[in-house]
Formats: structure tokens, C-alpha cells, sequence
């Protein structure tokens, strides 16, 4: 089959729309992983709990409010289990952080399941409709995917402003880095621990109202979503939010174009692959320095 | 002396009362394997819901044969090796007089075996020909065949001038059954496929997908799966600006797909059993006034929208029911004899004539062609 340059740019098109669904929930990995050194597996959970709680409440407050709603509700959620969960283990294992947050993350979706059932829902598009599409020539590119583009650009940007200018994100960083000089230096490690996970909820939560007119959400889809994003975040170099998003778009863009050469059934491969490939060659990710992540405790 | 009489006494009235027991009194056990939870739960759900209401109502009619059902429900949350061991268990342990269930096909093909080494009737929730095609003597199917599926969508196609189509499934049992089925009986109705794509069940987004089938030139998409992705499809085709006829296999045959996908669900065509458009059906229809009362029952008792999967749960229920009161006993062998020779059984799934070589008992008039006409179901011969 040909390719033209109307197919070339839909298969690009394409190729955006997974890697900004992608990258949207690497950075919820990349907030906690940045105060704690730990992934946290119920990220995927964050973001399916956002898109749920966002379609509840749309039903009687306006679209925007109810996103926010959405968030703060998640954030809270996010508060909790590290309260519960995390807060009060002494010096844990990265081991043990890993099974805890998978407990966590199945916890979470059976207590879903309970509450929405097993339906699937979804946001109405911001605009337009499901059909809706901006026309550029040949290609089609539908307006929520520029809401998701734009969104994510504005979280990145508000997020590492955070983290390079105010006290708190400083802070954050701080403890990332030497969790016990933090403590010398008066930064209560523990809330800025709590502080991550609600951060990092709340961008989970963020990122599942945003793709969840493209993708829909349902009890269990955090975790198909939770894995690409993890393999996102480790391509980019985790803890980096910037790098997420070229990591993103270099998966989506990738896996778009396997479609075009490749039967679909192998567009999984891909990620998998790549995934195996820079924890081969480049453990640090593609954007990642090596010496940074050596400085890393896990 | 007279302790030992009194303690035979007692031991006779015992054996009486077992035995009368297992007459009238003691109910008949009726196992269920369903994915309540899981990613096959918009089967599973539905389904122990409709058998817990079904049980519930014949046993305040009196039961079968004076005897009342106890149901046990198991969920495998759709994983067949789960669904092997509860098959075991409720055969070797509950002793259940009949199985219903799995929800799902790769499930199902897991226990046939079991079910046939002890010789316990299985009914079935699953779609996929294969469960009894070859025949299994204690194995049935209440859903309407995948391939009768895709002959009533070809039929329709062939009726639209159609003939170049582009395919897309998703990577499951059903997505897979399914595929096969579109390869082997498009050329038998002229049609040529020249796109085959097979998904992911997980995906998020397909108009790489799409894109790719558009370009191939198609002049219809006909989807199969049953996963969230069967609406994502359908809106990312509208979205790159493909303008032909969608169709979709029985599997989308649940309102929520069309909500979550809005707009973009207008105008697809696929076939379904008769519940969904239960009321827009004739009153000749023979279907019809079972079809009103279980979506009554059903919406009424659990707030929710009726789907023909549950259907499938009920009419296995009912043809287990019949065959028992036919059998006038309640005995494995003959249920199991006497369900070869129900004919003109109506269920939600259509009128069911089963025979020594076929288990399933529809064929492709149990199917109508439905399409979706702002936001709901309706017949597209209307």
C-alpha cells in the first residue's frame, strides 16, 4: 500500500493522540517516583477513579466544575491511600512499595466495581460532538485530541515551574534526593511524601477526564493505560515530565506507523520492545542522564 | 433389646425420610459459572442476575415438579482455568443436577470435557460455534451462532451492493471466533475483505486502524469484538472522515456502547437477537410477549437496562425447566435425551428446535438486523 502524504499525516495525527494518552499518565508516575524514588502501580487507578467520579458528577453540575470536582475528590483519594498505605512503613523495600501499590491498585478497582458497576462511560467531548472533526486538507484530527495536547502542555509547564520555583516542589526534590539531609534541614519527608501522591492523583485524575471521551473509562481501565504509561515514563527517563511527553509522542507516533507496515496485532509488540530495548541499552531512559539516575537510591 | 429395636425404628424412619426426601422435599441444585466480575462482566453480571430473579420466581410458583431450585452462582471473573475448577467442584462436591454457563467461549471449550466425564448437563451462555459444533452429548448453547452472525450481516450486505469490506477484531476469543467466521463465509457471499486488522482488547484509541482500512478502499467496516474498543472504532472511522456503512457482530448489542460513543453510533448496523426491540416487534411476533415480560421483570427487580446477554442466562434456565417437566423426573440422563427433543421452545434468543445434532437449536432467523436511530435500537427493517 502507498503512502501519500494525506495517509502520512494521519497515521502522524494518530500517532499524537496515543502518545499525549500516554504521556498524560507517565507524569502521574513521574510526580511520585520524583519525592519518593518509588512507581507507584496504582497510578492507573488515579486516572480510571478521575474519569468515574467526573462522569458522576457531570450529571448535575457543568462539564468544567465536575472535572474539578473530579480532581479534588482523586486528590483526596490519593491523600488517603498514602496515609493508609505508605506513610507508616519504616524505610520499605522498594520490593515491598511495588506490592503494596499493586494491592492497592486491585483494592481500588474492586471498590470501583462496587460502587459504578461494570459499565463503561465516558465524558462528552469539549467540544463537538463524538463525529466532530477538524478537517486540514485530507486529515482529520479530532478537536479533543487538541484538548488533551493542550492540557498536557499546561500541566508539564505548571508542574515543573512547581518543582524548580516554589518552596514545596523544591522541597519535594529535596527529599527525592537525600531523604535524610531534607530532614536535617527541616522538610518533613512524610507529608512530602503525602503531598506527591496527592499531587500525583490529581493529575491522574486530570489526565482521565481529558482522554476519557477518546478512550472511555470503565472499573478496570487503569491498567492497560497505567502500563503504557509506565513504559512511556521509563523511555523518557523517569521523573522527568517534559521527557514523558517526548516519550510519548515517540511510542504513539511508532505504533501509529506499525499499523501502516505491520498486521495491528503487533502493535503491542512495539511497546514491549522498546520498553526491553532501553532497559537494555539505556536504563536511564532516551532524554534520562546516566550519572542523574545514579544518584537515585532505590 | 427394646433400645436396639427403638434405634433401628429410628434408623428405618430415617432412611424413609431421606428418601422421601430426595422425591419431593429436597431441592434440585442448579450450578452457575458466570464472569460476574472481570473483563467479561457485561455478560456475567447480567446473566447471575437474571438466573437469581428466575430461580426466585419459579420457586414461589412451587418449583419443578414439587421440587424447589437452589442455584449456586460462581464467578470466574472469565478466566477459564478458574471456571475449570468450579466446574469440578460443583460436579464432584455440590453433585449439581446441571450447569449453566460459562459467559464466555474460551471458558466453555475449558469445561466441555468436564461436564462430559461427569455427565452433567451444561448450558452454555457462550457464542462461538465451536462449543457444539462438533456435538458433545451433555453440552448446549442458548446464544445465537457467530456465524449465523455473519451470514445475517453478509445477507445485508449482499441487499446494500456491497462487496468490498474491511475487517477489524479484537485479539479475543470472541474477536478471534468471530474473524474466522468473516474469512471463511465472505467469499461464499461474493463479498471480498481487503483489510483484516486485529486489535488490541485494551485499546485506548484505533485510527491508525481505521486509517488503514479507509486507505485500502473499502466500502464498509464490519467490526468484531465485544470490548469498550467496538465504540471506539466506530468514532475514530467518523473522525477520519469514512463515510460508509459501519456494521458490528451481536456483541454490540448493549445500549451503553451507543451512549459512550454518541453521534458516532447513529447508522450502525448489526445483528442481534429480538429483546432490544421488543416493543417495536409485531404482535404476530412469537417472541414478543416473553421478550416485554423479562425486560419488565428484569428492569423493574435491578434498575437497569435489560441486554440479550442476560437472555441468554433465562433461556437456558427456561429450557432446562421444560426438559425436567417433560422428563417428569429429575434425572441427568433423561433431562439431558429429552432437551434433544424440545422443539418450539421461545426464549429471548429465538424459538429453539433442538435435535440429537444440534445442540445450539436457532439458526439465522433467530437473529433481526438492528440499527441505531438517535441513541436507540431499532429494527432497520422498520
Amino acid at each position: 500500500m502507498g503512502l501519500n502524504s494525506d495517509l502520512f499525516f494521519q497515521y502522524v495525527v494518530a500517532g499524537i493522540t496515543y502518545g499525549t494518552i500516554y504521556a498524560v499518565v507517565a507524569i502521574g508516575f513521574n510526580i511520585i517516583y520524583n519525592a519518593t524514588g518509588i512507581i507507584n502501580f496504582a497510578q492507573g487507578e488515579f486516572v480510571m477513579l478521575g474519569g468515574m467520579t467526573a462522569v458522576t458528577l457531570s450529571r448535575f453540575l457543568p462539564l468544567p466544575v465536575a472535572i474539578l470536582g473530579a480532581v479534588a475528590v482523586t486528590t483526596v483519594i490519593g491523600a488517603v491511600v498514602e496515609i493508609l498505605f505508605i506513610r507508616w512503613l519504616r524505610g520499605p523495600s522498594v520490593l515491598r512499595m511495588i506490592i503494596i501499590t499493586i494491592g492497592v491498585s486491585i483494592l481500588v478497582r474492586e471498590v470501583a466495581l462496587h460502587v459504578w458497576g461494570e459499565s463503561i462511560r465516558a465524558l462528552p467531548y469539549f467540544t463537538g460532538t463524538s463525529v466532530t472533526s477538524i478537517k486540514m486538507g485530507n486529515v482529520y484530527i479530532s478537536p479533543q485530541v487538541l484538548w488533551v495536547v493542550g492540557i498536557s502542555a499546561v500541566a508539564v509547564v505548571a508542574l515543573s515551574a512547581f518543582f524548580n520555583y516554589t518552596m514545596l516542589g523544591r522541597q519535594m526534590r529535596a527529599c527525592a534526593a537525600n531523604r535524610d539531609a531534607a530532614r536535617l534541614c527541616g522538610i518533613s519527608a512524610k507529608n512530602m511524601v503525602t503531598l506527591s501522591f496527592m499531587l500525583s492523583a490529581g493529575i491522574g485524575a486530570l489526565g482521565g477526564c481529558i482522554v476519557s471521551p477518546i478512550t472511555y473509562v470503565q472499573y478496570d481501565s487503569g491498567t492497560p493505560l497505567a502500563i503504557k504509561g509506565f513504559t512511556v515514563a521509563i523511555l523518557g527517563g523517569l521523573g522527568n515530565s517534559a521527557a514523558a511527553v517526548g516519550a510519548g509522542m515517540i511510542l504513539g507516533i511508532l505504533e501509529s506507523f506499525s499499523i501502516w507496515v505491520l498486521p495491528a496485532a503487533y502493535k503491542e509488540v512495539i511497546s514491549i520492545s522498546l520498553l526491553l530495548l532501553i532497559l537494555f541499552i539505556r536504563p536511564s531512559g532516551i532524554f534520562g542522564s546516566a550519572e542523574a539516575s545514579r544518584l537515585k537510591e532505590f | 433389646m427394646g433400645k436396639r429395636l427403638g434405634a433401628g425404628v429410628l434408623v428405618l424412619l430415617g432412611l424413609m425420610w431421606l428418601s422421601v426426601g430426595a422425591e419431593a422435599g429436597e431441592p434440585i441444585r442448579i450450578g452457575a459459572i458466570l464472569s460476574v466480575t472481570g473483563p467479561a462482566s457485561f455478560l456475567g453480571a447480567p446473566e447471575a442476575r437474571t438466573l437469581e430473579m428466575v430461580v426466585e420466581e419459579q420457586n414461589k410458583k412451587g418449583g419443578v415438579l414439587g421440587r424447589k431450585i437452589e442455584l449456586i452462582v460462581k464467578d470466574s471473573g472469565a478466566s477459564p482455568e478458574k471456571a475449570f475448577s468450579f466446574a469440578k467442584q460443583l460436579i464432584e462436591e455440590d453433585k449439581v443436577f446441571a450447569i449453566i454457563g460459562p459467559s464466555t467461549s474460551g471458558e466453555t471449550m475449558k469445561i466441555k470435557s468436564v461436564a462430559e466425564v461427569g455427565k452433567t448437563i451444561l448450558l452454555s451462555c457462550a457464542a462461538a460455534e465451536v462449543i457444539v459444533n462438533p456435538v458433545a452429548k451433555y453440552v448446549f448453547k442458548t446464544p445465537q451462532k457467530d456465524s449465523d452472525a455473519a451470514v445475517k450481516i453478509f445477507q445485508q450486505m449482499k441487499m446494500m451492493n456491497i462487496s468490498k469490506i474491511g475487517a477489524l477484531s479484537s485479539n479475543t476469543g470472541f474477536g478471534q471466533a468471530g474473524e474466522a467466521q468473516i474469512m471463511k463465509l465472505a467469499p461464499e457471499h461474493g463479498i471480498t475483505v481487503l483489510a483484516n486488522e486485529v486489535y488490541d482488547k485494551a485499546a485506548s484509541d484505533l485510527t491508525a486502524e481505521v486509517t488503514k482500512v479507509k486507505a485500502a478502499g473499502v466500502e464498509a467496516i464490519l467490526n468484531w469484538s465485544i470490548e469498550p474498543a467496538q465504540a471506539i472504532v466506530i468514532k475514530n472511522a467518523r473522525q477520519i472522515g469514512f463515510k460508509g456503512p459501519i456494521f458490528q457482530s451481536h456483541g454490540f448489542g448493549n445500549i451503553k456502547y451507543v451512549e459512550v460513543a454518541g453521534e458516532a453510533a447513529e447508522g450502525v448496523l448489526f445483528p442481534a437477537g429480538r429483546l432490544l426491540v421488543a416493543d417495536g416487534l409485531p404482535n404476530t411476533n412469537p417472541q414478543k410477549a416473553l421478550l416485554i415480560k423479562y425486560k419488565k421483570d428484569y428492569e423493574s427487580k435491578y434498575k437497569e437496562e435489560a441486554s440479550t446477554f442476560g437472555g441468554h442466562a433465562y433461556d437456558a434456565f427456561i429450557i432446562l425447566v421444560k426438559a425436567i417437566e417433560k422428563a417428569g423426573k429429575a434425572d441427568k440422563e433423561a433431562v439431558r435425551a429429552t432437551i434433544e427433543q424440545l422443539s418450539g421452545v421461545v426464549g429471548t434468543g429465538g424459538v429453539f428446535n433442538f435435535s440429537a445434532t444440534d445442540h445450539n437449536g436457532l439458526n439465522v432467523d433467530a437473529f433481526e438486523m438492528l440499527t441505531v436511530r438517535k441513541g436507540k435500537f431499532v429494527p432497520l427493517a422498520n
